[in-house]
């Protein structure tokens, strides 16, 4: 089988500072992949290097596009990978002001993914925009209205209708649950873990929240210092950690 | 006219704001950045429409200047005079006998043709600016033809208000390729935008020209469901009887009183005459 995403010596350097160095992996398709670590790890970076976001320094990243078979996203022209990433990617920002136009009304920042490629019918736009509020769980009598009166956990449910809305086959995630409380957190990763399975997605998601990826992710990658340090299946790494800093990480986290 | 070049601007300043314009007519709806001089006259009075005028003129030119439709408003009167004084240039009101025709906001009724040059005042050139702050971003926009955007704004107009609410600075898409803000002209008069005469726009504080040569297509934009309608006030007008015109609403006391006449001054009085003649 084909990998969606196959990561070869991905590396980011700041200067003389290493972002990430050296990471390779592949993604299969209807596969999550869970990158933790802990803050200033590489992870937020890798990702950004992934989903096109910064330029790396070295390494590819191949995408299996539909027309053409696995490309290097890296090589594309600017169009090519804008186009990408309003049809087969998403990406869902950890703050959903960065990934929603909050001047904008709901249905319309649904809309927006879909009137990019070339949807002209209003009826149409409207239709696909109420459905995708009622998979979110957010009420079609909100759909006029503007995300800035949404609470937080609202504003990041739409923020991912607005982009899975495209039927996207590659999600990328930063902190998805970051700064919820935890009740709204466990609705959004019942949420998620229920929309990943059935659209089947392939997803990487960033986080340091190790509750969030023993939920949702198949396979783990532990970062440190811009470096991959262990990767496994993660029920193996959580359980049974190898490396001394997933050793640290897993017994670090607060049992109530 | 010994204090002033021909038509105020020195003649390195022209012949740069020619190559802009020379360029926007090149590639139609495209913003050329050009640098602006300071004008003689706030911004806002149209300093963008002006330097182009200025760039264009030729002491053989006959000079029609309107605001609103209307040879007779201070804008229009000032930038006119402006022009006889520095350029010692002809003037008119007659839309058919002027060669260069600067407007703020509307369009001639008259058909413009060949020989004709159409100069727009535009306060902001940008159609995606109240999208998108970022300048880097709009251009970028533009560079690569990703403008989902323009649509979410008429998404939004028909989701609030049932229709496209936008009657003026209604935007186009030209030869198929560049979005473009009309400037502030009422939709009315966006089928007028494929015209004879070239169509040059300049906005003096955005320091942006663009262009339409002849005969350029322009579409105005719209959802299938929700056609373009270039509205109007559903009146004949109260002193000529025109009913193909663009009409403004005028109030005549302060008991509800109004009327509604043609913005196009020249139209309606050479219609007027006419009648009497």
């Amino acid at each position: 089988m084909t990998p969606i995403l196959d990561v070869r010596n991905l590396s980011k350097n700041y200067g003389r500072n290493i972002g990430c160095m050296d990471v390779n992996f592949s993604l299969y398709p209807g596969e999550v992949i869970g990158i933790v670590g802990e803050s200033g790890s590489g992870k937020s970076t890798l990702l950004g290097c992934m989903a096109g976001h910064l330029r790396p320094s070295a390494g590819e990243v191949l995408f299996d596009t539909r027309a053409e078979g696995p490309r290097d996203v890296l090589r594309m022209s600017e169009p090519e990978r804008r186009m990408l990433a309003r049809t087969d990617w998403a990406f869902v920002h950890q703050n959903p002001r960065d990934g929603l136009r909050m001047t904008v009304s709901a249905g319309g920042n649904v809309g927006e993914r879909l009137m990019a490629v070339g949807a002209r019918h209003y009826g149409d736009i409207r239709a696909q925009a109420v459905d995708w509020l009622g998979r979110v769980e957010i009420s079609d009598a909100r759909i006029d209205d503007r995300p800035s009166t949404f609470s937080g956990g609202m504003q990041q449910r739409l923020q991912i209708a607005r982009n899975l809305v495209t039927g996207p086959r590659l999600v990328f995630m930063d902190e998805p649950t970051g700064g919820l409380d935890v009740s709204v957190q466990a609705r959004l990763l019942d949420l998620l873990r229920a929309l990943v399975r059935d659209m089947g997605l392939s997803a990487v998601i960033v986080t340091h929240d190790l509750a969030v990826v023993r939920l949702l992710a198949d396979r783990l990658m532990v970062m440190k210092s811009g470096r991959v340090v262990e990767t496994g299946l993660t029920d193996q790494v959580l359980d049974d950690p190898q490396h001394a800093y997933t050793q640290l990480l897993v017994s670090s986290v607060l049992q109530v | 006219m010994t204090e002033y070049n021909f038509a105020y601007l020195d003649e390195d300043t022209k012949r740069m704001i020619r190559r802009a314009i020379l360029k926007g007519l090149a590639i139609p709806g495209y913003q050329v950045p050009f640098a602006s001089r300071e004008m003689p006259m706030p911004y806002g009075w149209g300093t963008g429409g002006v330097q182009v005028t200025a760039s264009i003129l030729t002491p053989m030119d006959r000079l029609k200047v309107i605001d609103q439709g209307a040879d007779d408003t201070t804008n229009a009167v000032s930038i006119r005079r402006f022009f006889q004084r520095t350029a010692d240039v002809a003037t008119t009101e007659h839309t058919a006998e002027a060669s260069v025709i600067q407007t703020r906001h509307r369009i001639p009724e008259e058909r413009l043709g060949a020989g004709q040059v159409l100069v727009y005042q535009v306060p902001i050139p940008e159609p995606l600016r109240f999208l998108e702050p970022s300048e880097v971003e709009t251009r970028r926009m533009h560079a690569l033809e990703d403008y989902g955007l323009m649509h979410v704004k008429l998404y939004e107009d028909i989701a609030q208000h049932g229709q496209i609410a936008t009657a003026y600075a209604y935007p186009v898409k030209v030869s198929g390729r560049y979005v473009m803000d009309p400037s502030p002209i009422p939709k009315f008069d966006n089928p007028k935008l494929k015209m004879g005469a070239i169509q040059l726009f300049g906005a003096g504080r955005e320091q942006r020209i663009y262009a339409l040569p002849p005969f350029t297509q322009v579409v105005s934009l719209d959802f299938e469901d929700h056609p373009f309608d270039p509205s109007k006030a559903d009146h004949p007008c109260a002193l000529c009887g025109a009913e193909d015109s663009y009409l403004d609403e005028i109030i005549t006391d302060d008991r509800g009183g109004r009327m509604f006449v043609c913005s196009d001054t020249d139209y309606c009085t050479t219609r007027r005459e006419g009648d009497t003649a």
